[in-house]
């Protein structure tokens, strides 16, 4: 059993303790808003909060998690109404939109700590997720937008 | 009761919670009904909808329902399809949502496809923007026809805003949803009569926010993988190391002992592990120890088959294209340029790897993907199980990027998935997920090329001569396209953008080889014009460097007779202040082709730092016709750019002896936020039909890039990806 609470409910998980926590969240839970993309760490899309620290949650064995706090994109803020998730809207950010979940935990996690990054942090912070359709100029610009709300 | 029935109420259950645009896709399909040809069909649809036919639907509340017959993978085809009805019915969009059209060639066909349904070529809105906008306004007809009924006032006096349908005289108004009882029993009219574009509201209009955002930033969206259903199980396959290899011997001991590993199957393609969830699969596989047959698999490397290829540019290939005497222009010219341009096999790596949920019924298979060839799957399906093609359902779902990876010619990942399902004895349903290994070594890469270049100049500096020789393999060798799409040995895709070469050159020839190659390809966004433009684009920099001119104006003076490149060029040229002072350091370079119907000009400005070149600004000018939806448009040029940006930096899938050596994102570098250049996109007013945005954003980039760097430092790249010594 490994206990971990998340969106703040606190979880006893039956589960083998090596497993991701990406498999975890999507296979155990069914909360499928945290994304697959390479399995390695490379590409940023399974990006969840761990006591408010992004982490890839494809490299953390869910034991690393005992004890403590995961954040989601379902529980980032209710009905979409975080301040990222706002200015991702009015900046029309997403296209297919798979890596959308880990980018805008990535840029949650910025902006609590960086209330307003220069576009120099904002990529400082964001390099590690991946965006094949190319979103990252609007990225860029939501992020400014939410800067000083989130 | 069959499986298939079965699980579709299982999925309804599963996904209560999810859009419900996913639901939706099943009553529209059980409704049976066919589309309008005529007027003769009833416009009722369940639950007390309005359904004038197969595009949309609206229900008591005033909801309007679309349903796209293009795969939404990120372009934006369900903002666009949407704002064609919208327009036309004058629907208020903030009650406009979108769900994808299931598998239904009859009603979903693409108009280009001669009768197939699918999305590629990027022509969602130029096979669409007369049917959708006839869709939407027999709708508003309907509803302007319930209207005149209900209050007893002419049709004509009765005008429609924002889905509120008026009478001013007589101080009426009803909503869509009021109306829509009435309307489901009028007669669906044979014509209506399109807006004057004079007085669109919503095309071309900017501040309409796309139709898929919601889901996409709230984590609601439903890719394949997100699919549940009762029972499901996943399946993660081991595949050969190189292609064409098969399993001799599989010792599956140590896979079975896996908790939650329930089957180990061998099925055509390699060896699946099916698990009650992907880290039981994942963890099966690695247990596998398969002996593997590779006697006739592909062992060459990218090495040797580019010595092969160069070797081939050496010798004439089949003629494409011939104007004029190339050869005796090339003797005659003043002075002669020569050059050779390479690009390496490019894989497509979405950000989802490719996937596909299936569930076998008797006599029926029901798949959920993102689906991009719907009938072509549906047929090759069909045909593997020994079924006809109306007893394979396919629900669509929302692609993660495709860049034609999804459209594949070979149907792999939805066979491979069917296989697996089939080798279980369809006993549950069955999530195939490759992982991003999978999807990076899995092949239909976009080919490797090669091109030899001749240009013969006059003493004006003017080009007499382009003998073009081109060698790489067909994207749709072994295809059932290869029939009617290659033409005596010529795969039309192989050379476009050099047959309908822009510039005016009195002598044109253009040759290809075709070698045959064990390596499986594939279109990748924007074909071969992904590898012609750079081609084409450099060797003209090139003759212009070698005229003496600047090559804005060198191309302009070519371009006679064609006012779109012309405009094109003329705009990003201006925008980007081509020709002004620039910082030490950094210099511009321009590229100008055309694509899918569209043209696009991007001027690059960029510096090197360290030997690393770097992208700070990309103007684009682009003419697609009609904008539609301007924002989608930027947004396209955008990601154009982002995509072919990223393989001219890094993109490159090498072999060594057979196998692929880049196997995730540790080793296939793509474009990061830190490099992604600053994109300003204009769009050339236009009031013709609209032509493509999804891919003609993206030909220029690479060379565009390369001559800067050229104007920069004085040295010609001519391979990619970009390696500066």
């Amino acid at each position: 059993m490994v206990t971990v609470t998340i969106n703040g409910e606190r979880q006893s998980l039956d589960v083998a303790p090596d497993t991701p926590l990406l498999w975890v969240l999507r296979d155990t839970l069914g909360l499928t808003g945290t994304k697959y993309g390479c399995g390695i760490g490379m590409c940023g899309a399974c990006t969840v909060h761990l006591d408010g620290e992004p982490v890839r949650s494809c490299q953390l064995p869910v034991s690393a998690a005992e004890g403590k706090s995961v954040t989601t994109i379902e529980g980032l803020a209710p009905a979409g109404s975080h301040p990222v998730q706002q200015a991702w809207i009015a900046e029309q950010v997403p296209q297919c939109g798979y890596c959308q979940s880990g980018q805008i935990m990535a840029a949650a996690a910025l902006l609590a700590k960086t209330p307003k990054p220069t576009d120099a942090q904002i990529d400082q912070a964001m390099a590690g997720n991946l965006c094949r359709c190319g979103t990252y100029q609007r990225i860029r610009r939501a992020i400014h937008r939410a800067a000083g709300q989130a | 009761m069959t499986a298939g029935a079965c699980s579709r109420r299982d999925f309804l259950r599963a996904s209560a919670t999810a859009s419900a645009g996913l639901t939706l896709a099943f009553w529209l399909e059980g409704c049976g009904r066919e589309p309008v040809a005529g007027g003769a069909a009833s416009a009722a649809g369940p639950d007390g909808r309005f359904a004038p036919n197969a595009f949309l639907q609206v229900d008591p509340r005033g909801g309007v329902t679309v349903i796209a017959k293009h795969l939404e993978m990120g372009q934006g085809a369900f903002t666009g399809l949407a704002t064609l009805i919208a327009e036309e019915m004058d629907a208020d969009w903030a009650k406009v949502r979108v769900v994808g059209a299931p598998a239904d060639a009859a009603k979903y066909a693409n108009l280009n496809w001669g009768g197939a349904q699918g999305t590629g070529g990027s022509d969602a809105m130029a096979n669409s923007y007369e049917q959708m906008r006839k869709a939407g306004a027999t709708a508003r007809a309907m509803l302007v026809a319930a209207a005149a009924q209900v209050w007893d006032v002419p049709a004509a006096e009765i005008t429609v805003e924002r889905g509120i349908v008026k009478h001013a005289g007589k101080r009426l108004a009803s909503s869509f949803g009021e109306l829509v009882r009435v309307a489901a029993t009028l007669p669906v009219p044979a014509e209506v009569t399109l807006k004057d574009p004079a007085t669109f509201t919503l095309i071309g209009k900017d501040g309409l926010p796309r139709a898929d955002l919601r889901d996409k930033v709230d984590g609601s969206a439903r890719f394949t993988q997100d699919v549940a259903l009762e029972g499901l199980l996943t399946a993660v396959v081991l595949h050969p190391p190189r292609f064409g290899g098969t399993a001799r011997r599989v010792d599956a001991e140590r896979a079975r002992a896996v908790p939650g590993v329930l089957h180990v199957v061998e099925i055509p393609t390699g060896v699946a592990v099916v698990a009650t969830g992907f880290w039981a699969a994942k963890r099966g596989r690695d247990a596998l120890a398969v002996d593997w047959d590779l006697s006739r698999a592909e062992g060459r490397g990218t090495a040797a088959l580019r010595d092969e290829f160069r070797a081939l540019l050496a010798r004439p290939g089949l003629p494409a294209r011939r104007d004029g005497d190339a050869e005796a222009g090339l003797r005659g010219a003043a002075r002669t340029v020569e050059a050779t341009y390479e690009v390496p096999y490019l894989a497509h790596a979405a950000m989802e790897p490719m996937n596909c949920v299936v569930q076998l019924g008797r006599d029926r298979c029901e798949l959920w993907y993102g689906a991009q060839s719907h009938t072509a799957d549906q047929a090759a399906v069909a045909a593997r199980l020994g079924l006809a093609p109306a007893q394979v359902t396919i629900n669509t779902l929302y692609a993660g990027g495709s860049f034609g990876r999804r459209a594949a010619k070979g149907n792999d990942y939805v066979l491979e998935a069917v296989e697996v399902a089939r080798a279980i004895g369809g006993s549950a349903p069955v999530k195939l997920v490759w992982t991003r290994e999978d999807d990076m070594t899995a092949g239909n890469f976009r080919p490797m090329f090669v091109h030899a270049v001749r240009g013969g100049l006059d003493g004006a500096g003017k080009p007499v001569a382009w003998h073009h020789r081109v060698v790489g393999q067909s994207v749709l060798s072994d295809t059932p396209f290869e029939g009617f799409a290659v033409k005596d040995g010529i795969d039309g895709a192989s050379v476009e953008g050099i047959t309908n070469l822009a510039y005016a050159v009195p002598a044109v020839a253009c040759e290809l080889h075709t070698p045959k190659v064990g390596v499986p390809v594939q279109w990748w966004r924007s074909v071969g014009h992904t590898h012609t433009a750079f081609a084409v684009e450099s060797f003209i920099d090139e003759l212009a460097h070698a005229a003496g001119q600047d090559p804005v104006a060198y191309r302009q003076a070519l371009l006679e007779g064609k006012p779109r490149h012309l405009a094109v060029l003329k705009l990003a040229a201006e925008k980007a202040g081509w020709g002004s002072r620039l910082p030490a350091g950094r210099a511009r370079g321009v590229a100008v082709h055309e694509s899918f119907d569209s043209v696009v000009a991007e001027v690059a400005e960029v510096s090197v730092a360290g030997g690393v070149p770097r992208v700070h600004r990309v103007v684009c000018a682009v003419d697609c016709g009609i904008a539609i939806n301007p924002d989608v448009i930027r947004a396209q040029m955008e990601g154009g750019i982002a995509y072919g940006l990223s393989a001219a930096l890094h993109g490159a899938v090498t072999l060594e002896d057979g196998v692929v050596q880049e196997r995730n994102f540790d080793r296939y570098r793509c474009l990061r936020i830190d490099e992604m250049p600053q994109v300003e996109v204009h769009i050339v007013p236009s009031s013709a039909a609209p032509t493509g945005v999804g891919e003609p954003g993206l030909p220029p980039i690479a060379p565009a890039v390369c001559n800067a760097l050229f104007a920069l430092t004085g040295t010609r790249v001519r391979s990619l990806p970009i390696r500066l010594a």
